[in-house]
């Protein structure tokens, strides 16, 4: 008897450490350090305070950032949706060996790093660079498009498509295909089959993909961070900026702790729109 | 003139040919039914006639108008799918309207229309019910509901009862000849198995290989049989090859030396024939008959008891109704006994490869 109560926890004692000592801990030393006090000639104090929460909440700099984070990061999921949708459908209509090779040029991309990929589009986005290069062929002048938000929604919609792309994919894997038939029998067109009957049961997959993107987004470094430049911030990047340049950690941990809160918010509340919508739907 | 015509309708996959050469003219109000096994084309055929499949030649004509190459949406056929295809994020009523919505039927018309339609398939209280929430039987009467509710100039039905277990494919049937009855709608259905298409049709159409081999009444086809595959795809038979020796009035059929009687029939004497009779036309009795065996298998299925007997002629199946009591055991020796008459008797033809 006693036995049996004490070996599940056995069991699952490896697991807890590892989640302790790499998550709980770390985040509840930041929580701390957020509330330290800082001064730039003695470095961390002994003393606590919320100046840098206050700080940060009423400066309009770190607001703009803020704000420009979940711009980008909306606009991102948006245009990961419309691009994913009807690349997931195309895919899932595909016959048998396309379907497969086109779902690897999709999940491809995942292999090569992220910083390589920021690379690789600074270098088309560049004032010479490739893109740059076909305008001006067709005699649209240089259009400034590295370190501009534009660059950094390109390189993270071409990064985050395939976590919207797979889970839509797998929603539609479960549709019986002659649901559609059956919808055009009753006499819709192609476009309203897709709107009334393929969608609201690939909404599950779009929500969910959506959530990935949008949190993956919000929190992305390397991206904003290569084709921001130095003057165009996201929140990761700040956090990086107030941590290595500033060396005001207690600042870094406060604004760290903020945006997982403000993502975890976001999320949560959609998921909880997610989870209704689906038991309704589908049960 | 045929309500719905099919003419030499071809369908062809590369160098596969799923469907050849069909001719089919359907009846106003007739309940037709494709019977074959699985492979055979029937729900391709059926698919060309819903506009899914389009076909690589041929003509199809709904009541003197060419639909060949309309799109399904066009057409308005109503359709039930093997996998009733319903939506699962709509109600049955939201499901059933859905065909009106798309007619853009006004609203009052369209809930009067859903609920006598409801109704009729007795789904009267399930109107706000999700399809996950619905037996196999409730889903496949939505599904007819549905179809049925845009008053389709013809119904066709894909494999309706395949999903449902035995008993209730059995009840289902009859519903399903209730409900078209009663509408008047031109059904087709699709099928592989031969009892539900004998049992619910006017008129069945039995395809092989793409082909369609024989188009008949129920009746007259299990008891004509064009080909030995029909024979012994629509029901049991029993066949023997022999040779033909008249005599008089009568016949007979000589298979192994046993001497099968049958009635007089329009064939040079000493010609090989091919003979058929079905397991329920034979009687067991003990002692002598016009051929003897011993019992090598018997089954018991409730309404009759199948025998197979071991003659001199090979191995022949009995069906002999259950009248209570117990009959022959497993290796009695019985006689089988027939009416001349129910021994169809016909040259073999040479099939040409």
């Amino acid at each position: 008897m006693n036995r049996s109560s004490t070996t599940p926890w056995l069991l699952v004692s490896p697991g807890a450490v590892l989640f302790a000592g790499l998550v709980i801990v770390p985040l509840v030393l930041t929580v701390i350090l957020s509330f330290l006090t800082y001064n730039y000639d003695t470095g961390i104090g002994d003393g606590y305070t919320l100046a840098h929460y206050g700080q940060i909440l009423s400066d309009g700099y770190y607001l703009d950032i803020f704000w420009r984070t979940l711009r980008l990061a909306l606009l991102t999921t948006l245009l990961c949706a419309l691009i994913g949708m009807p690349e997931a459908y195309i895919l899932s209509r595909m016959r048998k060996p396309w379907r497969s090779i086109f779902l690897l040029v999709i999940i491809g991309p995942l292999l090569v790093s992220v910083v390589v990929r920021a690379f690789g589009w600074s270098m088309l986005l560049g004032s010479t660079g490739l893109v740059n290069a076909a305008l001006g062929i067709v005699g649209l002048g240089p259009v400034k498009l590295l370190y501009t938000e534009t660059a950094i929604v390109i390189a993270l919609v071409h990064i985050m498509l395939p976590f919207m792309v797979i889970p839509v994919w797998t929603a539609l894997q479960k549709l019986d295909p002659m649901v559609e038939a059956a919808a055009w029998s009753l006499g819709a067109s192609r476009f309203t089959a897709l709107r009334r009957v393929v969608m609201p049961q690939v909404s599950i997959g779009l929500l969910s993909g959506s959530l990935i993107v949008f949190g993956l987004s919000a929190s992305a470094f390397a991206i904003p961070g290569l084709l921001g430049g130095r003057r165009l911030k996201m929140a990761a990047t700040l956090v990086y900026d107030e941590y290595m340049q500033e060396l005001n950690w207690p600042m870094g941990a406060a604004i760290a702790i903020i945006v997982l809160l403000a993502n975890l918010v976001i999320m949560l509340a959609y998921n909880r729109a997610v989870e209704a919508r689906a038991r309704r739907a589908l049960g | 003139m045929a309500f719905l015509t099919l003419e030499q309708v071809n369908k062809l996959y590369g160098e596969l040919a799923a469907v050849r050469d069909v001719d089919l003219g359907v009846a106003r109000g007739e309940f037709v039914s494709l019977l074959g096994p699985s492979g055979c084309g029937k729900t391709t055929t059926l698919q060309m006639i819903a506009g899914l499949v389009e076909p690589t030649s041929g003509r199809i004509m709904l009541d003197g108008r060419d639909i060949t190459h309309e799109k399904p949406n066009r057409r308005g056929l109503g359709v039930v799918f093997q996998s009733y295809a319903l939506f699962p994020h709509m109600t049955v009523a939201q499901n059933v309207a859905f065909g009106l919505e798309m007619r853009k039927v006004p609203r009052a018309e369209r809930d009067k229309r859903v609920g006598e339609i409801l109704e009729l398939v007795h789904l009267g209280g399930m109107a706000e019910r999700y399809p996950r929430q619905l037996s196999g039987g409730q889903r496949q009467r939505v599904a007819i509901a549905r179809a049925l509710v845009i008053k389709p100039p013809v119904l066709l039905l894909d494999e309706p009862l395949s999903n449902l277990d035995a008993k209730l494919r059995e009840e289902m049937q009859f519903e399903l000849r209730r409900i078209q009855r009663s509408v008047g709608t031109t059904t087709i259905m699709v099928t592989h198995d031969q009892a539900e298409a004998l049992s619910i049709s006017d008129r069945v159409v039995v395809m092989e290989a793409g082909r369609m081999t024989q188009v008949d009444a129920p009746y007259r086809l299990y008891e004509k049989p064009a080909t030995a595959f029909i024979s012994s795809f629509v029901g049991r038979m029993n066949r023997f090859e022999g040779i033909w020796w008249p005599a008089g009035a009568s016949g007979a059929v000589e298979v192994a030396g046993a001497m099968l009687a049958s009635e007089t029939a329009d064939i040079q004497p000493g010609t090989a024939v091919t003979a058929s009779i079905r397991p329920e036309k034979l009687f067991l009795k003990k002692g002598d008959a016009r051929l003897n065996g011993h019992v090598a298998s018997r089954f018991f299925l409730g309404g009759h008891w199948l025998f197979n007997v071991e003659t001199p002629a090979g191995l022949i199946t009995v069906s002999m109704p259950n009248n209570g009591e117990e009959p022959a055991q497993e290796g009695e020796l019985v006689g089988i006994d027939w009416a001349p008459a129910s021994l169809r008797v016909e040259a073999t033809v040479e099939l040409s490869a």
